[in-house]
């Protein structure tokens, strides 16, 4: 027997099973979840139904809607600035580059990793009992969450950098202020914009869904339609932040090109 | 008095490579010195502990008679702001403009606040010009430097370094990079720095006929130490041969090309 | 020691400068994202006072979380379980409904202008809805608990594993498909023998990175009534147990990185 197919049998075999496990996690995941056949169709046809009525969308709540998601705007905005601006020292101390501390910039990215576990639903909801329900509760959980997401971001960038720029600098005698402003920060503040503008986008679509819990925003005209079944209302919100959604998507999209 | 001098110059890295065994010269004002050897050899080595990029881990270096290796911080950056480096990937800042990366040259000169606020006197500016336009580059002075080519980015390098005003030059394999005619225009450029504004230059290089034709005198180091001293006229392929310790290949040369000036 | 200055014949002023108005507008946008950003920080209620007073009712919350009741872990365990099923059966089903979403919208394989850009279409447009809006949306419609998160997970899954191999497609070898195309065969033995050799590996890697995304999302859905571990996680905030609460988040963040490293290994080898 030749030595190849014992190769090629070992593979097939790891093959053949990794398939049979997945078919069996799947049986068991879908038994677990409790759905057969019939249920799904059942509930994918009433889900047809409901958004058949949420067209046509109650216009009436046109402006409410606007003004709510001129806020969710707004705490996105505000969010990603206190996140960009939170970060940056953050990232300074964790990467590994800047300081000479190994313990300290393990701290760094320790805290980082910790603030990123929480997603920024969550911390709305700790937020919304510690502030009140509202806007502020909303921009600062966007603001907390963007702090850890991007201070990771930046750190990569800060440890990518080229140390060529900064050889020159210090063999021409310059301190280490002048080493920073001249070869650093020309290169890590351009990608330090556009990591934080690539941030505002995500965070648009998460401050859409705060409202659900209070935090502000168009969530929380959603939040209200869809206790009272207000298919119509829910309809029209839907589209405001579809519109709006993608508006920022390629404003930032724009953007972004032209500062890399 | 000479401006440089290493006495006993040895170095070793941390993880115990002996790069430099002991090495001792003289070199005088004015001087055009190219330093030959094998990759690994030494060279860069004997560079960056000129202006203690690297420390020297014995011996001595002496820049205008005051031992560098002893100094502290602030006489060590008025020590480096006398001594200009170019290097062989050029190291230029690459988002900002050719202006500014020469006066990132010149900020050692400047106080602090200056540099941040990018409030230059006139004096300063005309340096930087006048820098850029020695090496023939002036026209190019707003243009981002990653839009230049190879060539035009060492030129610059040359006017950063130039913009110091420094009594020596390091050219640290300024011209690996380049092709022959590009590399030519630019030795052509150290040497003008060297014969006309009297500027002590140090260049290493790998092509040892760009050694013989611009050198003055050639040190030649072999696995650390110093195997070869005098000048460019008295060296031919032996000589190069015993520095490397083998014949020399196709490599070590550059050539010339029909364009060439 | 002037060392530098040659003979100075030239005129600074005639050297190119770069465009002054791009800078000039890049400074004026930046001023008014700036002024927008004071006043909504204004009308927000965002200044010190504010954030200040929240501050001690916000420790207060964080100190009741701690310690965290190990005790509870038990009675865990079966809605982490719920929570992966979610994960589990949402991402298959969306990245089987994905494979001929995918083929529609790739235009090396659908030569139908229209049809590719409708399915385009609406592939970004289920894409930007986010996907809790989804899990809430279902919700009110079939009622809490695990269906409607899976059925938000299927579109989410849909939607991602769709656009990635979508763009994969784009990028493949076209020559083995017009060789087989030209040999005679119908479309669907075309897309069988040139296509899906090249795309098998790309298809499941995204899924699986799906899948990963899917886990997260699925700890979360669960606070919209969702399923899951995030519906027991509302539970016990609402009920003020805090401690349970604080046992849920860190478990979590353990069962997250467990899975991350797992699908991480996994497509390693697959790649």
């Amino acid at each position: 027997m030749r030595p190849e197919s014992n190769v090629r049998k070992r593979d097939k075999f790891i093959r053949w099973s990794a398939f049979i496990l997945s078919v069996i996690v799947l049986i068991w995941a879908t038994l677990g979840v409790n759905i057969n056949f019939g249920e799904l169709i059942a509930g994918i046809s009433s889900i047809v139904n409901i958004f058949g009525l949420m067209f046509p969308p109650d216009m009436s709540y046109l402006s409410n809607t606007l003004v709510r998601m001129m806020e969710s705007v707004t705490i996105a905005l505000l969010g990603t600035a206190i996140g960009s601006v939170l970060a940056v020292p953050v990232a300074f101390i964790a990467a590994q580059n800047l300081f000479a501390s190994s313990f300290v910039s393990w701290l760094g990215r320790q805290i980082l990793n910790a603030i990123r576990t929480f997603p920024s639903l969550i911390l709305a909801v700790f937020f919304v009992a510690s502030f009140g329900p509202g806007q502020l509760a909303g921009l600062l959980a966007v603001g907390i969450h963007s702090t850890g997401m991007l201070g990771k971001l930046y750190t990569d960038v800060i440890e990518d950098i080229d140390t060529g720029p900064i050889s020159a600098m210090e063999a021409s005698g310059a301190n280490k202020l002048e080493v920073l402003w001249y070869a650093v920060f020309p290169q890590i503040l351009p990608e330090f914009i556009a990591t934080s503008i690539y941030r505002f986008e995500i965070n648009m679509r998460a401050s859409t869904v705060l409202g659900l819990v209070g935090a502000g925003g168009i969530g929380v005209i959603l939040s209200q339609a869809l206790n009272y079944r207000r298919w119509p209302v829910v309809g029209i919100a839907l589209i405001v932040i579809v519109i709006g959604v993608t508006i920022v998507d390629y404003s930032s999209a724009y953007l972004r090109k032209k500062i890399v | 008095m000479s401006v440089l001098e290493y006495k006993n110059l040895s170095v070793t890295y941390p993880g115990g490579v002996e790069a430099l065994k002991n090495v001792s010269f003289e070199i005088e004002k004015g001087e055009f010195i190219v330093v030959v050897g094998l990759s690994g050899a030494g060279k860069s080595t004997l560079l960056r502990a000129t202006n203690r990029l690297v420390d020297a881990t014995g011996g001595e270096v002496l820049f205008n008679n005051q031992d560098i290796t002893k100094v502290n911080k602030r006489e060590l950056r008025d020590i480096r702001s006398d001594i200009g480096m170019i290097f062989q990937s050029f190291n230029l800042i690459k988002r900002s403009s050719v202006f500014r990366n020469v006066m990132a040259g010149r900020a050692s000169h400047l106080p602090t606040w200056r540099n941040l606020l990018g409030i230059y006197p006139e004096h300063d500016k005309d340096i930087v010009f006048n820098s850029l336009d020695r090496v023939n580059i002036l026209e190019k002075a707003f243009a981002r430097a990653d839009e230049l080519s190879g060539g035009q980015q060492q030129r610059v390098g040359i006017a950063r370094a130039l913009a110091q005003e420094p009594q020596v030059m390091l050219a640290d394999e300024p011209v690996a990079s380049l092709d022959p005619p590009t590399s030519h225009m630019v030795m052509k450029d150290l040497q003008n720095i060297n014969r006309e504004l009297g500027i002590t230059v140090i260049v290493n290089l790998h092509f040892i006929d760009l050694a013989k034709e611009y050198g003055e005198r050639i040190i030649g180091l072999n696995n650390g130490e110093l195997v070869f001293d005098g000048p460019a006229e008295a060296t031919d392929k032996e000589t190069f041969e015993m520095i490397y310790g083998r014949s020399i290949t196709a490599e070590e040369e550059i050539g010339r090309d029909s364009s060439v000036i | 020691m002037i060392v530098v200055s040659s003979n100075s014949n030239f005129d600074v002023s005639k050297i190119p400068r770069p465009n002054k108005s791009l800078k000039r507008n890049w400074t004026i946008g930046l001023l008014i994202a700036f002024a927008f950003l004071v006043y909504s920080a204004r009308n927000t209620g965002f200044n010190f006072n504010t954030v200040a007073d929240g501050l001690p009712d916000f420790f207060r919350l964080i100190r009741q979380m701690y310690p965290p009741k190990w005790a509870t872990f038990p009675s865990l365990i079966e809605p982490f379980i719920e929570t992966i099923q979610i994960a589990i059966v949402g991402t298959f089903i969306g990245a089987v409904i994905a494979i001929p979403v995918s083929l529609l919208a790739a235009n090396t394989v659908n030569k139908n202008n229209k049809l590719y850009l409708v399915s385009k279409f609406i592939m970004n447009l289920i894409r930007t809805v986010p996907r809790i809006l989804y899990a809430a949306v279902f919700v009110a419609a079939v009622g809490i608990g695990p269906f409607p998160g899976v059925i938000a997970l299927i579109f989410f899954s849909l939607a991602i594993v769709a656009k990635l191999t979508s763009e994969s497609l784009e990028a493949i070898d076209t020559g083995p498909i017009e060789a087989i195309e030209t040999s005679g065969a119908n479309k669907l033995e075309v897309i069988l023998y040139s296509v899906v050799p090249q795309i098998a590996p790309s298809y499941i890697s995204y899924s699986l990175y799906v899948f990963e995304v899917n886990i997260r999302t699925s700890t979360v859905l669960g606070l919209v009534g969702a399923g899951g571990i995030g519906q027991t996680l509302m539970t016990s905030l609402n009920l003020f147990m805090y401690q349970r609460a604080a046992t849920i988040i860190v478990a979590t963040f353990a069962l997250v990185i467990i899975i991350d490293l797992v699908s991480t290994k996994l497509r390693e080898r697959l790649i």
